[in-house]
């Protein structure tokens, strides 16, 4: 009993490291007050890191199966725990920079985020259906909490109680699923699963139905994006920049790892499924952004396209598809993140901004931003060389080597559509007359910026075979 | 054959020029005149360095073989090649591009806004250029294909003219529409014959059903770029908005891309469809030929006359190329380059007059021969070369285009020879408008003939078109063996 658990406690290093720093923190914030608002987001940051970094130190190509199989440590969820640290850790240090000047500088913003990285990482190592949900819940929670960080301003608080209750209604649907899956089968665990499941009993397919809505909730695919564009709005920028990053890779892991081992069988059922979720996904955030005004709302509607380009690949199954789907995230969340960070260097007067037309001229005045804006939104509309057309062309290749040309068609006009609101972006940077001057970004954001857009680079700096590799590595158990 | 990866390092090289002029501009933040200034020399250094080492590339390069060469290959990812080379044809291409140049950096001398954002972006636009011309990978060729279009876009956007922003987003979703359709051919191609090398592609023989669908989608993106009837109208929009170095780039080198896939990819990999598709593209380029002549007669701006006028030309191009023969392919081959030095010149021929009156107003001009006549004998010898006068360059391309069409339809080619007239008809009608006749419009009085910088751009360009046009036998030899392989890959009619 005592040699599982000890077994067990080793193989979960990151978690452990996560949830102990958590706790820690939480009493030296108590004991401190929010004066180490800033000290506790940069250990927060660093731990989260460290977790990252050993996930990757204690992968192994075989799987291990911990805590009575209840979470299994493989080369998937080591690659997918590197990328959402990365994604958390970098939010982390461009929050601890926005709310140092601001009157919401509170302590807890890195006890939250640790506490969600650690739901991330549960989520990213679940096997069986019940560590799903307590990695979904752990991860939702905190995230309430953080939309509605600001909780003097109405809109934050809308925000996070708009993400609550919907959240509630989409883990109450997960949760109906998950109990009809086990009426069912007879098991929580995916391997027990995947004994009973591969008969296509109506009652299984009944219940994948619905956990594959709750999980499309969290990941704002269409139908089920409804939250996304007012939560995005609503939150804090730095929050809204971690929502729109590391909750997406963990979402798409689970989805991922729960299709294609337990439901692996039963590829042709759900298969349709995900390429409706696809192609609504696709539609919404191509039209429906193009008449955003709101910089941040449009990024809301620009995470829902990709989600589509990502469901795409992970349509196509088997190891290339998921490779593809991985692939398109690691490309994802650089660009994004860059993104955000521009959109938080958009300070006039100390007061934030968040129109598109605030970025007017923002060329002439500062050709670093500019050059930061263009390379992630040509990246985000996937034109080459940036990172982002090779995510589209590993996803497209998957999908037409698995016979899915209609969509694969589908999402080439869908690119063409998105072109034109990344298009107005870049269009307001270089083309009109200059707007509002900025404040002096802060150096933090400067430099997550410049990193970011060297990583749109893909061919030049870490190498497209790197990032190939990686997610092949990443799927290999699939 | 030197160890050297030329043509690596001429693709690069302007772009390093780009970096370096990121890093000035990095080093000195707000209004620097003295920087401006050193942008446009620096750039003018880095394409005229490309140009030298271009030419150590041709003195290198083989023009008797049709294999490629100067080949450099390496592994970029499981899938994908980093696979260079060069054949006749793109070795001309690539020669053209790195040719005008630095003739475009002198033509924007007069630039004054934000001008090392400007040098910086015309430098990585001529990576992009030389890169699609110079890859022998089908996604690497489309990396560079595709990638053209973010500094393009932002050079007509803020570069350009009046309705610039219109004219930049028609431009660039008209040719994303067109490409991101070959995209997905080009991944299915690759996957049905496991290769994304351009030479094997060419040996792969493509299942005649996947050959239509892949010659529609590729012909989506190449019809665009040329641009062929109906789907040229981005191109006047973008020729009068764009400035005039952007224009020549435009009408010089990046029609050009579409001709080249059609000699690249749509025949040699796909004969069947070609085949099938011939009287579709035969149709589409006499319309372009007749109907734009007509509308170039019609135009009052001079930059959208001769946008118009490429789009008639670009007719004779596409009609030479699905000839099939060695006569059309060669042809419509001499007709790409000619066209680029000719309509080039043009452009820079309006450049030189709205520089000094900020119009194009045909109506405005008149008499510029009083006043102007060096300036008046250039624009008449490449009007001239326009019409497609016997002893410049314009005559050989089309007088082949057309040899090569009537040996496989007559009704075509005489359909073309009426384009041919019509184009003298447009063609003199400006030259005389403009340039002859007494001065009417008094602020023309004090207009001045060629400056230095001016004969600098204006002679290799005049050279090049009489060399072309007297001995023309050169160029076409040069690009001899490539083409006559096209024509074989090709086949005749079945």
């Amino acid at each position: 009993m005592i040699d599982q658990l000890i077994y067990s406690l080793s193989w979960t290093q990151p978690e452990c490291l996560l949830a102990g720093l958590a706790l820690a923190l939480a009493v030296l914030g108590a004991y401190l007050g929010d004066r180490s608002a800033g000290l506790i987001a940069w250990i927060a940051a660093a731990g989260i890191t460290a977790a990252g970094v050993l996930a990757v130190m204690f992968q192994t190509p075989e799987p291990q199966y911990v805590f009575s199989g209840a979470l299994v440590i493989d080369p998937f969820s080591a690659s997918m725990k590197a990328l959402m640290a990365f994604a958390a850790a970098v939010t982390l240090l461009l929050a601890s920079d926005h709310f140092s000047g601001s009157s919401d500088k509170r302590f807890e913003f890195g006890v939250l985020a640790l506490l969600s990285t650690l739901g991330f990482f549960v989520m990213a190592s679940s096997n069986n259906l019940m560590s799903l949900y307590v990695g979904l819940e752990l991860q939702s929670l905190a995230a309430y909490v953080l939309a509605a960080f600001r909780r003097d301003d109405a809109r934050s608080s809308e925000a996070g109680l708009k993400y609550f209750v919907l959240g509630a209604l989409s883990s109450g649907i997960l949760l109906y699923g998950a109990s009809l899956i086990y009426g069912f089968t007879g098991s929580l665990a995916y391997d027990r699963i995947v004994e009973n499941a591969s008969s296509g009993n109506v009652g299984v397919i009944f219940g994948l139905v619905f956990l594959i809505c709750g999980l499309a909730f969290k990941m704002s695919a269409a139908p089920f994006h409804m939250w996304t564009p007012d939560v995005y709005d609503g939150a804090p920028t730095p929050v809204t920049a971690l929502f729109a990053s590391a909750p997406k890779v963990a979402a798409v892991a689970l989805l991922i790892r729960l299709l294609y081992e337990p439901f692996g069988d039963l590829l042709r059922s759900w298969q349709q499924v995900i390429i409706a979720l696809s192609v609504f996904s696709l539609v919404v955030g191509a039209l429906a952004a193009l008449v955003q005004t709101d910089i941040k709302r449009l990024m809301a509607y620009s995470s829902i396209a990709n989600m589509g380009f990502v469901l795409m690949g992970i349509a196509a199954g088997g190891q290339a598809g998921a490779a593809s789907a991985l692939m398109y995230l690691a490309f994802y969340v650089p660009a994004t993140l860059g993104a955000f960070a521009i959109i938080l260097a958009m300070r006039s007067a100390s007061t934030p901004l968040t129109k598109i037309a605030d970025l007017a001229g923002l060329a002439a005045r500062r050709p670093w931003m500019a050059v930061v804006l263009t390379a992630v939104f040509f990246s985000l509309t996937g034109i080459p060389p940036l990172a982002g057309f090779f995510g589209k062309f590993y996803v497209f290749r998957a999908a037409l080597e698995a016979g899915l040309w209609p969509l694969v068609v589908f999402g080439a006009l869908a690119t063409v559509v998105g072109a034109g609101y990344y298009l107005w972006i870049i269009k307001t940077v270089w083309f009109d007359q200059p707007g509002p001057a900025f404040d002096k970004a802060s150096g933090t954001i400067m430099v997550v910026a410049a990193v970011m857009t060297v990583l749109t680079f893909p061919v030049l700096v870490v190498g497209l075979g790197a990032v190939e590799a990686w997610a092949q590595a990443a799927a290999a158990p699939f | 054959m030197s160890s050297l990866p030329l043509l690596s390092i001429i693709t690069f090289l302007p772009s390093f020029g780009a970096l370096l002029l990121m890093a000035a501009r990095w080093a000195s933040p707000g209004a620097n005149p003295g920087l401006d200034r050193g942008a446009k020399y620096l750039a003018l250094v880095f394409t005229t360095a490309t140009l030298v080492l271009a030419l150590i590339a041709l003195d290198q390069f083989d023009p008797s073989s049709a294999a490629f060469q100067l080949v450099e290959k390496h592994q970029w990812a499981t899938w994908l090649q980093y696979h260079l080379g060069v054949d006749g044809i793109s070795m001309a291409l690539v020669l053209l591009t790195s040719a005008l140049m630095p003739i475009c950096i002198l033509a924007s001398w007069s630039i004054e806004k934000q001008v090392t954002s400007y040098m910086t972006l015309f430098l990585i636009l001529q990576t992009t250029l030389i890169g699609v011309f110079a890859s022998m990978d089908i996604v690497l060729f489309y990396v560079f294909f595709e990638g053209g279009l973010i500094p393009m876009f932002i050079l007509i956007g803020v570069w350009g003219g009046a309705r610039r922003i219109y004219a930049a987003f028609k431009y660039f979703l008209y040719t994303l529409l067109g490409s991101i359709v070959m995209l997905v051919a080009l991944v299915v191609m690759a996957i049905t014959a496991n290769t994304t090398s351009i030479p094997d592609l060419i040996a792969y023989d493509f299942p005649p059903a996947l050959q239509h669908w892949c010659w529609l989608a590729f012909f989506a993106s190449f019809a665009v770029k040329m641009p062929m009837w109906p789907v040229h109208t981005w191109l006047p929009d973008a020729h009068v908005e764009a400035p005039t170095a952007g224009s020549v780039v435009l009408a010089a080198i990046l029609l050009k891309l579409g001709g080249y896939g059609f000699l690249r990819f749509s025949l040699p990999m796909f004969p069947d469809a070609s085949h099938y598709f011939t009287p579709l593209v035969f149709a589409m380029s006499v319309i372009a030929i007749i109907y734009t002549s007509l509308v170039a007669f019609r135009q009052t701006d001079i930059k959208k006359l001769i946008a118009y006028s490429s789009v008639a030309h670009m007719g004779f191009v596409t009609m030479g190329i699905f000839a099939g023969n060695t006569q059309g392919l060669q042809g419509a081959m001499f007709q790409m380059l000619s066209h680029g030095i000719i309509s080039g010149a043009l452009f820079i021929c309006v450049g030189v007059v709205y520089d000094r009156m900020h119009t194009r107003e045909i109506a405005f001009y008149g008499g510029l021969v009083n006043r102007m006549p060096v300036y008046a004998a250039v624009f008449m010898l490449f009007t001239m070369g326009n019409v497609g006068l016997p002893g410049t360059s314009g005559f050989p391309g089309e007088i082949l285009t057309m040899l090569g069409t009537f040996q496989v339809n007559p009704w075509i080619a005489a359909g073309a020879c009426t384009g041919v007239i019509l184009s003298a008809a447009y063609a003199l009608t400006l030259y005389r408008k403009v340039a002859l006749g007494p001065i009417v419009n008094p602020k023309l009085e004090n207009i001045t003939d060629l400056n230095t910088r001016e004969w600098i751009m204006f002679v290799p360009l005049v050279i090049a078109a009489l060399w072309m046009g007297l001995a023309p036998t050169m160029t076409l030899d040069f690009t001899k063996a490539a083409i006559e392989q096209v024509a074989v890959q090709y086949g005749p009619a079945p």
